[in-house]
């Protein structure tokens, strides 16, 4: 229990460390661009610019600037207003598109993880068969293929061609189906080789070996005694799995137009909103980092010889 | 007697010797790369792929920049021939490109003998300096290419007097401004590999002497350096990258940077190489810590190498090896990454082209009306077939140059 609470005190001590440093860049990047941001694209009247950079706290000298917003952000969750969107807060743009953003990389990892074990196993079990082959070129493919590139083409196919699902929008299980598939879809080739080598190591263990001599029906060989240790891998990839979600994310939201957090990033970062933008940097470094920390976690409850350190 | 004896005794053992040949790692290595045959087929696709690459502006392509709206829109793949500078709007001599291309020359001559004669000086420059003015603006290779260098100038010249104005026809279509697709991909792969190439070389640079500095000196500089890797590594790069770019593509930025001479593209090798490097920083620097007790560095030490020479010198060739491995998967990394940023409209900008520009515009052209598919296939099976073959190749390495399976077949 003691190393539970050290292990997480020290997680948390390199989270707000990394924040900081993160903050701190992409603070002085905010305020090194030349001029105000208001002033490039229509001429404001000196009075409305003077209540504009009020509003954003920029009159005030950088230190002060650097400080009242880090103030803001620790003690208040405040990550101040839009610089594009006009009369948004930039929590409340989060608190819009997360919701959405969280039920697709759920829906993308589930599906990622019952395809991938699947697959895996299949493979493993029927070794050299003509399934294992199709089933590991397949996840080769899902590896190697762009998931932009994997997206246009299942829109051509499944939107245009054979229409089962609809282009785009949010709210029904339709609309999220082929976004989740094409999100989970290189993960649950990953986890496919991962699960396939690790049964295959399993599968030539003694206390496997035993099980079987011992008469127990194969199935329940696999699922009690190989799957629990093959899967150990899988875990442990289940981190840069998230990661590689919340990354895929930005394209899929942007080509299936969901309003999401990260056609919301994109959007900042096209159209120059940098307050928007930063507290989108800051909040998918938390979420990488408390899901890194759930990873490890679980990997150590999972794996008695791991020891968190 | 006896020391002739002695002397073709160990003559014959000396030519015996010389018989055995030793297999140094790499012949190894080779040898068993050799009998990996889709890695093999990978090195060969990619060596096709990088010749035809280099040789683009040789090949006989249609223009990648001339727009031909009121013909040419979205025309699916075909054979239709196609003459290069025959649209009406180019007003080219004859219609064709080297036609204008003769009458450019001609009037450019006639500009020349004029400067010939004249004595003023003062003169003679203005007439230089609206010579070169015209052959920016209207020369018909500006026209028809966009910013050659002097290489790729050349080659279109030798293009021109070989092929004439033949073209390839449109076999991958046309997009939504009529310019041929084939012609693209083609100027787009030079674009996606030089990407990949040089930020992974960014990396590499960065990333092996990082890690080899800090496996070297060990003790405190180590911890230190590698606590600063350790925290990079938990921030979410791509996020912090668009960020950046963001801040680039800022007009007064963008132009102050072009004062320096730096332009996007550049700096896009440079954040995104200097990204990459972390990885490499961690394996360099594990192979540095058990190499550096071993006696070939004792023996360097002796005879008075400095530190530098050791660790670039002794040090660093005896981790190519892995460090190689580690580079075919950087590239397909780094060219997946410049993909994604450009089909995001963050990375290259027209009228430069790479793939994922090309992806993306495929992307904006479907329509539930009409299904160009053509647009998205080709460029997107060009990228996921190029990572295709890196990816095998790096794993097809891997194996080979793997010391555990040395003399293994």
């Amino acid at each position: 229990m003691r190393d539970l609470f050290s292990y997480l005190i020290k997680r948390a001590a390199w989270m707000v460390l990394t924040l900081w440093a993160v903050y701190t860049v992409s603070f002085i990047l905010m305020r090194s661009v030349p001029g105000n941001p208001f002033g490039g694209e229509r001429n404001v009247p000196p009075a409305i610019e003077r209540q504009l950079m009020a509003r954003y706290n920029l009159d005030a000298p950088p230190l002060q600037q650097y400080w009242d917003y880090l103030v803001g952000i620790v003690t208040r969750f405040d990550l101040g207003w839009c610089m594009g969107l006009e009369d948004y807060s930039v929590n409340q743009v989060l608190a819009e598109g997360f919701p959405v953003s969280a039920t697709l990389a759920i829906f993308a990892l589930v599906f990622a993880i019952i395809l991938g074990v699947s697959a895996g196993v299949v493979s493993a079990v029927f070794r050299r068969s003509k399934a294992d082959v199709a089933l590991m070129f397949a996840a080769v493919l899902g590896i190697a293929v762009p998931n932009f590139v994997l997206a246009s083409l299942a829109i051509l196919l499944f939107v245009f061609m054979i229409q089962i699902f609809p282009a785009g929008g949010w709210g029904t299980l339709q609309q999220i189906a082929l976004p989740a598939f094409c999100l989970g879809l290189p993960v649950a080739a990953y986890i496919a080789r991962l699960t396939r080598t690790g049964m295959l190591e399993m599968l030539t263990k003694d206390h496997v070996r035993t099980a079987i001599a011992k008469g127990l029906p194969y199935r329940t060989v696999i699922m009690r005694h190989v799957l629990p240790g093959a899967l150990l891998p899988v875990v442990s990839y289940l981190g840069p799995a998230v990661a590689r979600v919340l990354t895929g994310s930005l394209v899929l939201e942007k080509i299936f137009a969901i309003p999401g957090m990260g056609s919301h990033f994109i959007n900042a970062a096209t159209q120059r909103d940098y307050t928007l933008a930063m507290g989108m940097v800051l909040t998918y470094t938390v979420l990488l980092f408390v899901m890194n920390t759930l990873v490890d976690l679980a990997y150590a409850i999972i794996d008695p010889r791991v020891k968190l350190q | 007697m006896n020391s002739d004896a002695k002397r073709e005794a160990l003559e014959r053992i000396l030519a015996e010797s010389r018989e055995i040949r030793g297999v140094s790692l790499w012949q190894d290595a080779w040898s068993r790369l050799r009998r990996n045959r889709t890695a093999m087929i990978s090195l060969w696709c990619l060596m096709l792929l990088a010749t035809l690459a280099i040789m683009t502006p040789l090949l006989p392509l249609q223009s990648p920049i001339d727009k031909d709206l009121s013909q040419r829109k979205f025309l699916p793949p075909n054979v239709g021939t196609v003459v290069m500078g025959s649209r009406p709007g180019l007003k080219f001599a004859g219609g064709t490109l080297s036609g204008q291309m003769a009458e450019f020359e001609e009037s450019i001559r006639a500009m020349e003998s004029k400067a010939q004669s004249t004595s003023d000086p003062k003169e003679r420059a203005k007439i230089k300096q609206s010579i070169e003015d015209r052959i920016e603006v209207e020369h018909p290779f500006n026209q028809m290419w966009n910013d050659l260098g002097p290489v790729a100038w050349w080659m279109c010249e030798m293009r021109v007097a070989v092929f004439g104005d033949y073209a390839i026809p449109s076999l991958f279509g046309t997009d939504k401004l009529g310019r041929d697709l084939l012609a693209r991909v083609f100027w787009g792969a030079r674009v996606s590999l030089i990407v990949g190439i040089v930020a992974t070389l960014v990396s590499l640079i960065i990333g092996v002497s990082y890690g080899a500095i800090a496996g070297y000196f060990g003790g405190n500089i180590d911890a230190a350096m590698m606590r600063v890797v350790d925290m990079l590594y938990s921030i979410p790069f791509i996020f912090v990258v668009i960020f950046l770019v963001t801040f680039l593509g800022e007009d007064s930025v963008k132009k102050k940077l072009d004062s320096i001479g730096i332009d996007q593209i550049t700096i896009f090798y440079i954040v995104i190489g200097a990204i990459y490097w972390l990885t490499m920083s961690r394996v360099v620097r594990g192979q540095v810590l058990s190499l550096k007790h071993e006696q070939f560095v004792d023996a360097a030490r002796t005879v008075g190498a400095s530190q530098t020479r050791i660790i670039f010198r002794h040090l660093v060739p005896n981790v190519l090896g892995i460090v190689i491995v580690y580079l075919t998967l950087t590239i397909p990394a780094v060219m997946l990454f410049e993909a994604f940023l450009s089909f995001l409209g963050l990375g290259v900008s027209p009228p430069d082209v790479s793939w994922g520009l090309l992806v993306n515009d495929g992307v904006q052209a479907i329509t539930p009306l009409k299904t160009r598919w053509w647009l998205v296939v080709f460029p997107g099976a060009a990228l996921a077939g190029t990572l295709f073959a890196l990816n095998f190749l790096g794993d097809g390495l891997r194996d080979a140059l793997d010391p555990r399976m040395k003399n293994r077949t």
